[in-house]
């Protein structure tokens, strides 16, 4: 995990022969309307997640990444390009590529946190009965959840409403586990908690994640692998190497984090003298 | 303003004296005192909200009671306890049971179909364009038309009997329901669609598995609305012509006595109606919101 690229870090797409890709994104465009206007929200933007892979999404908002993930996630189709998911065109949204979401209202407020995530399992039709009851509990446990199995989630914190999430789309074993901004609506301690708690999971069960983020010190945490986004529309400004403790690079002698930082907010740099980042 | 920036500038606040760190430990509950305490009987009597709503039927029923024995006119307002009379002998007698079970059946026939025809709308609207520009157009029609003003159509397409009453339930549940159903539907979270369509369901399983209950607290009040107009839907065309379907339910047992004037025996039958009512609206509705969306957190 320590390689840092020695060519050129811009060369984004280039993927040489080897293991193949989960998901493959190529030259995808994407635009949707408003009431006035006709948005692009990415343009011709490519990358490659491969199985085991913490790729993490990171750009400024307004750069088109939640949309990004939503196109992969099939709920709206590119203008341009394709996305395919183990060489199969994505169509439509299904339940190989699982969904968590920022919303801590995306847990079904009827259904215990136990039944939440069997509910995936059965509607799926990937298990009936007793092995998704079995299924769910194991992946509750994974979350430390099992106390609250039966309880409802409106009785629950934020955090551990995103854990139940997380305990759902795992437990469907996805070819790939689409996240959008899971934590960014936690408060501070807890999102450093879950931060961790992800990475051990991670370690654990070896899931192939694409996580969407905002914040540089997040993807430089969560992700192995990096792509920069700019802003308006969502255009690929590189992808870096990450091994979660912001090393240095060692040719420049810039810690990952400030390198991040450059490319993303070079053009704005009045703006970063007045707001140290930490 | 400017003079206090000005003499912000002239004067600079001090720093800020330096002061020595500390730890310590805080006191275990034990020995805090009052931490929680159980509150009077008087405290916890007022807390209850059925006692409070008792005292107040109290108070109206003695007002009813010291004011009908003031006026003394049994023909305008019998006393209350006259009231409790004839309400207690007709139903030793069988007669009001027999209405109520008269009108109940017949309101429940309506009702259901009603509801039943409300979803089936629902349903179309969430799935086609088309059924929902049918439903708005529908339901901006004829919720506004009361029911009641069906009637007289209704028997000549009908004629005198249960149809026609039914005929005007399902028009007066329907376009309620139909309406509160579909707002709820159109209300739900954009997130809980998605997680609907991630988990692979569409059609009528997504309709059943995700808008229904996440919905469920406006279909409750579509459900509750529903009710309400349809019971007076009901006793109204039953004033109408309950008689002529042969058995008759409460609306004709008030009309009936009022023609006698069995004066008691009108309020007894308005009595029954608004117990009926209340019995619906606090032990049906209530249980059903206490077992679903005030269990889930929807409402509280």
């Amino acid at each position: 995990m320590n390689v840092f690229p020695t060519g050129n870090i811009l060369g984004a797409s280039g993927a040489t022969s080897g293991p193949t890709p989960v998901l493959q994104v190529k030259g995808v465009t994407l635009q949707y309307k408003t009431k006035q206007h006709l948005v692009t929200a990415t343009y011709r933007v490519s990358f490659d997640v491969y199985g085991g892979d913490r790729y993490v999404v990171l750009g400024p908002s307004g750069c088109g990444k939640s949309t990004l993930l939503k196109a992969v996630g099939g709920y709206m189709a590119p203008t341009e390009g394709e996305m395919r998911l183990k060489g199969v065109p994505v169509r439509s949204p299904g339940p190989d590529r699982m969904f968590v979401f920022q919303e801590f209202d995306q847990l079904l407020p009827w259904k215990t946190v136990k039944q939440n995530v069997m509910f995936a399992l059965q509607a799926s039709g990937k298990m009936r009965g007793r092995a998704a009851e079995a299924q769910a509990m194991r992946y509750i446990e994974k979350v430390n959840l099992s106390k609250f199995a039966d309880s409802y989630p409106h009785t629950l914190s934020g955090g551990m409403k995103q854990r139940v999430a997380i305990a759902r789309a795992l437990a469907m074993e996805p070819d790939i586990l689409l996240m959008d901004e899971p934590f960014a609506a936690l408060d501070a301690l807890t999102r450093r908690k879950m931060q961790d708690e992800l990475l051990q999971l991670w370690a654990d069960t070896r899931f192939t994640v694409l996580f969407v983020t905002h914040s540089i010190p997040e993807a430089v945490l969560i992700g192995n692998r990096i792509l920069l986004l700019s802003p308006h529309p969502g255009q690929v400004k590189g992808e870096l190497n990450s091994d979660g403790n912001d090393p240095v690079d060692p040719r420049s002698g810039v810690k990952l984090s400030d390198r991040i930082h450059e490319v993303l907010f070079a053009d704005r740099i009045e703006e970063q003298e007045v707001v140290p980042h930490g | 303003m400017a003079e206090l920036r000005a003499s912000v500038t002239r004067l600079p606040v001090p720093a800020p004296p330096i002061r020595p760190e500390y730890l310590q430990d805080v006191v275990a509950g034990g020995d805090i005192g009052v931490v929680q305490k159980p509150l009077t009987v008087w405290q916890r009597l007022a807390n209850q909200g059925w006692l409070r709503k008792a005292f107040i039927l109290i108070v109206i029923a003695s007002a009813w009671e010291i004011y009908a024995r003031h006026l003394n006119n049994p023909l305008l307002v019998p006393t209350f306890s006259a009231t409790l009379d004839a309400f207690w002998s007709a139903i030793v007698s069988g007669d009001i049971p027999q209405k109520v079970r008269n009108s109940v059946v017949l309101l429940l026939k309506g009702y259901t179909l009603g509801l039943t025809l409300a979803l089936g709308f629902t349903a179309l609207a969430m799935m086609f364009q088309l059924g929902n520009d049918l439903l708005e157009t529908l339901t901006s029609a004829f919720n506004p038309l009361p029911a009641i003003a069906l009637l007289p159509l209704a028997l000549i397409w009908f004629g005198l009997g249960d149809i026609s009453i039914i005929f005007v339930l399902v028009h007066s549940v329907l376009w309620a329901v139909a309406l509160n159903t579909h707002s709820g539907f159109r209300s739900v979270s954009t997130t809980l669609r998605m997680v609907g369509r991630n988990c692979g369901l569409t059609g009528i399983r997504f309709i059943a598995k995700i808008l229904i209950p996440a919905a469920f607290p406006s279909i409750l009040t579509g459900l509750k609305i529903g009710w309400a107009f349809a019971w007076r839907t009901l006793i109204a065309a039953e004033l109408v012509f309950g008689v002529s379907s042969g058995k008759g339910g409460l609306g004709w047992y008030i009309y009936e006595n009022k023609n006698m004037l069995d004066i008691p025996a009108v309020f007894a039958g308005l009595f029954t109606v608004i117990l009926i009512g209340l019995t619906v609206e606090n032990l049906i509705f209530r249980n059903i919101e206490a077992a679903t969306v005030r269990k889930w957190g929807m409402q509280t």
